[in-house]
């Protein structure tokens, strides 16, 4: 491989894009960009190879407010694309981010797959329990009863258990994070990164306008026990089904092969140009 | 009786007779034997059960459509025959079991009872009825029987060596049974073949995809199973890896075109192919292709619909859906291949046209064309460019805008991990730096720049000609009355009605473009200035292809419409012609019956 030109160590601030975030002032949002601008610089994350992924909705906005390769896609679509994309170039450092309607609702369909294939990406999905671009409908991690515009009596669903859900689907990494605790976020996001297959990062990120749970959230958030090791899956799960508290940190971990190291033949991006295959040679079969 | 072409049917019960299974190897056989071949087979959508068919037309000339009237016909059970003996010729031949049935009362050709369950049973073959037909068929009709025997062998033999003998008892007991009860000389045989220079391929029109996909430098393929798309999926798994690629099986449709989506925008060409349902499913995500300018290549093998409809028959009913798919003003390039050797060449057109614009190109086939099979050269894969996309130069780098408004509306699209220039793409209105934007100017300004792209698409492939554009039989335009204008895979028949009525002097021409969307309207015009008739057949109710073309040259059209989930035959589209042909302008006697009653009448 060439050598890498030596690049000045880029700060927080360096991936910032000149596109000023949309959302409203006290957004949870702000924590997370806050946390992802750390981690990148700390993993000292080349913009240009690097891409950020996202569905639609306030927190699928992300993308352009990083300066790196970023693709916002259609709802709920971020997952399928963040693993094209990645499988097209395994060497890339792909970032799925979104929020729990996206991806818990139109793109619910996609989560389980994702995870049981297990590709080198992260996702960071930024957990309102509401939808807020659409001003305020319930979203599907929404409490049983919850009142919004669209149920108007309250919401007659019970909420789904994202973290839970991931664990039982064979998740290789699953952590949850507080966006009033952006330190802590950053140090998750990191892990999620460096980890070899999919990352999980759950960030209970409060939308004020239509939701507001932070100081609800911020008295129920605690951290994991005392000596909690992340490698026992039905621990994770224990953690996961608690309703006197939401538990933040690295639930669970586990290292097994990834879908690049499945569906890959070498250990390269694809390429289009491989001047070595001849189309007549497979045709000859067909004689 | 000594033919230039035959035409032969296998028809039997699914998961009993496999009767599709003795087609696909008879074909090969008499393809190796110097003769051209076209398949055709219908089978129902259970996995066990049901009636299966497989017909064989083979001919010491190319044979581009499944033909008309069945030579010769084998009928596994009573049901084939009840299915089938309506389009054998009233002096065709009838093989059939008598353990099965007996001579249909009324049959007027030749029949010959072999009994094929009885054998199996007494050489313990319980599947081997099919083959002990293939070698009765072989001394009957006048297949090489040799040939028959090593393709058997080349066929069967690797996947289950255990089977070799046993195979090869099974043929000779069909064959051997012929030669001690049937004394007389064959009914109806192929006249000798002329061999092409090289033997030809025999490959379905699903592979010849696959294999134009990969000339053309498709890398990335992910794809969800659905009739009758799956196996370009399967050949696709099997193939990519060993050319550096990778294909990947998805929970679903969406998620496949997610996949090829992304890995576009990571630099790779990429594609997925499906069927009606999962392209309803898709068309979301081809807006995002067209909004966020990323090269994307589907494949629609059409079946018949609505809904789940006839997932194992074809239809030609996704047009509109097509070109019209998405929502918003979102221009895609549509494109219908003709035959196998065109899935090839439309294949790699596809991605041609899809690198350049910067958009999804959506190529239709058809279950008739994705599963027969055919005889072709070797197609030159030079004949279409191979192209990648456009990306930044160095001058491009600084302030980089991905979406400049360029004159040809093409701007450099720069790749994640290759080009210094990072840039977010989006399925919302942006500027030409890929920010959100919802301003007129913006949007109107941006419409316009993927609008123009489209636009020279169109003006680059109007004129283009057979292979890659128009295809053009009969007889030379100017002279011709009555004019056939037909797409996809009713190519086929089409050319077998029209060059046939030419050769026998009638004023008649075709013309089918492989270029739908943006369709080439002045050579459509230029095909139409001379002639009194337009007929436009295609397989669906409501005349899909006509509308188009009419909406866009204002041409009255004759069209011919058929749904039954069958493709037409070149009979059907012979009469139709022959109603709008004047008759005192008719050059010469005509020959077929049809004709002659047309013209004295």
């Amino acid at each position: 491989m060439a050598k890498k030109k030596v690049r000045p160590k880029l700060r927080p601030k360096d991936y910032k894009s000149a596109v000023k975030p949309t959302w409203c002032p006290g957004c949870g949002d702000y924590g997370v960009l806050a946390s992802l601008y750390q981690a990148m610089a700390r993993l000292e994350l080349d913009p240009a190879n690097t891409l950020v992924v996202s569905g639609i909705g306030c927190s699928s906005r992300l993308p352009f407010f990083v300066r790196t390769y970023g693709f916002q896609t259609a709802h709920g679509r971020v997952l399928p694309v963040a693993i094209g994309a990645k499988i097209a170039n395994p060497e890339l450092t792909v970032i799925a981010v979104g929020g729990d309607g996206d991806g818990f609702s139109i793109g619910g369909g996609h989560l389980a797959h994702a995870v049981r294939r297990n590709p080198d990406i992260t996702y960071v999905v930024m957990d309102n329990e509401v939808y807020g671009l659409t001003k305020g409908q319930t979203s599907p991690t929404s409490p049983l009863g919850f009142q919004t515009k669209s149920t108007p009596y309250g919401s007659s669903d019970a909420p789904i258990n994202p973290m839970a859900w991931v664990l039982a689907s064979g998740v290789s990494f699953a952590a949850r994070g507080f966006s009033g605790n952006p330190k802590h976020v950053t140090d998750l996001i990191i892990e999620g990164i460096q980890h070899p297959g999919f990352a999980f990062v759950q960030t209970m990120s409060p939308c004020p306008t239509f939701n507001n749970t932070f100081d609800l959230w911020r008295d129920n958030i605690e951290d994991l026990p005392a000596g909690y090791e992340p490698n026992d899956r039905m621990q994770a799960l224990t953690q996961a089904f608690r309703d006197d508290a939401i538990p933040v940190g690295l639930l669970y971990k586990e290292l097994r092969p990834t879908l690049e190291s499945h569906t890959r033949v070498a250990h390269h991006p694809l390429k289009s140009d491989t001047p070595d295959f001849d189309v007549r040679a497979l045709l000859e079969i067909y004689r | 009786m000594i033919v230039d072409t035959m035409l032969l049917r296998l028809g039997g019960e699914s998961g009993i007779d496999n009767a599709i299974s003795a087609g696909d190897v008879l074909t090969v056989s008499v393809a190796r034997s110097g003769y051209h071949v076209h398949t055709f087979r219908t089978y129902p959508a259970e996995i066990k059960g049901g009636p299966v068919m497989f017909q064989l037309r083979a001919g010491v000339r190319p044979v581009p459509s499944l033909g008309d009237q069945l030579d010769a016909l084998l009928a596994f059970n009573e049901e084939a025959w009840d299915l089938h003996h309506k389009d054998l010729r009233p002096d065709g031949v009838l093989i059939y079991d008598p353990g099965e049935h007996d001579v249909p009362e009324g049959f007027q050709g030749t029949a010959y009872g072999i009994p094929l369950g009885q054998m199996a049973r007494e050489l313990n073959l319980r599947k081997g009825k099919n083959l002990i037909a293939l070698g009765a068929l072989s001394a009957l009709l006048g297949f090489d029987f040799q040939q028959l025997q090593s393709t058997v062998k080349d066929k069967y033999g690797k996947k289950r060596p255990q089977f070799i003998e046993s195979n090869r008892m099974a043929l000779l007991a069909g064959y051997q049974w012929v030669r001690d009860n049937i004394q007389e000389e064959a009914v109806i045989r192929l006249s000798d073949p002329h061999p092409a220079p090289e033997p030809q391929l025999v490959m379905s029109g699903n592979r010849a995809i696959v294999a134009g996909a990969l000339a053309a430098g498709c890398r990335f393929y992910a794809g969800y199973p659905i009739t009758p798309a799956t196996d370009i999926l399967e050949e696709m798994a099997r193939r990519l890896p060993n050319t550096g690629g990778a294909a990947l099986q998805t929970e679903d449709e969406i998620a496949a075109i997610g996949g090829v989506v992304g890995a576009s925008v990571a630099g790779v060409k990429a594609m997925t192919a499906t069927s009606g349902p999962g392209f309803s499913l898709m068309q979301e995500m081809l807006g995002l292709a067209t909004m966020a300018e990323v090269p994307v290549v589907v494949v629609n093998s059409m079946r018949a619909g609505p809904s789940t409809g006839l997932p194992t028959k074809m239809e030609q009913a996704d047009l509109n859906i097509a070109i019209y798919g998405g929502h918003g003003e979102a221009p895609r390039i549509v494109l219908a291949a003709r035959s196998v050797q065109d899935c090839f060449y439309q294949a790699m057109q596809a991605f041609y046209l899809s690198e350049t614009f910067q958009m999804p190109v959506i190529l239709l086939v058809d279950q008739s064309l994705s599963h027969r099979t055919e005889t072709l050269p070797m197609p030159d894969s030079n004949l279409v460019p191979v192209v990648e996309r456009m990306r930044p130069s160095a001058e491009d780098t600084a302030g980089y805008a991905r979406y400049r408004l360029t004159g040809s509306g093409i701007s450099p699209m720069g790749v994640p991990g290759f080009d210094p220039t990072p840039f977010t793409a989006t399925g919302l209105e942006h500027d030409e730096y890929g920010a959100p934007n919802y301003t007129p100017e913006v949007h109107t300004a941006q419409l316009d720049k993927r609008g123009r792209k489209f636009e020279i698409a169109a003006e680059a492939l109007c004129g283009l000609e057979s292979p890659l554009g128009c295809a053009c039989y009969g007889v030379p335009e100017k002279e011709a009355e009555v004019g056939v204008l037909a797409w996809g895979s009713t190519a086929g028949v089409v050319r077998e009605a029209v060059e046939g009525m030419a050769a026998e002097g009638y004023p008649v021409a075709a013309l089918v473009p492989a270029v739908i969307n943006p369709l080439p309207t002045d050579r459509i015009l230029d095909f139409a200035s001379n002639l009194n008739t337009v007929i436009v057949p295609e397989v669906n109710r409501t005349g899909q292809f006509a509308a188009w073309v009419k909406a866009q040259t204002e041409l009255h059209l004759i069209s011919l419409n058929k749904y039954g989930g069958l493709p037409f035959t070149p009979q059907e589209i012979r009469a139709k012609v022959t109603e709008f042909l004047v008759p005192k302008r008719v050059k010469a006697e005509p020959e077929s019956q049809t004709a002659q009653e047309v013209a004295h009448g």
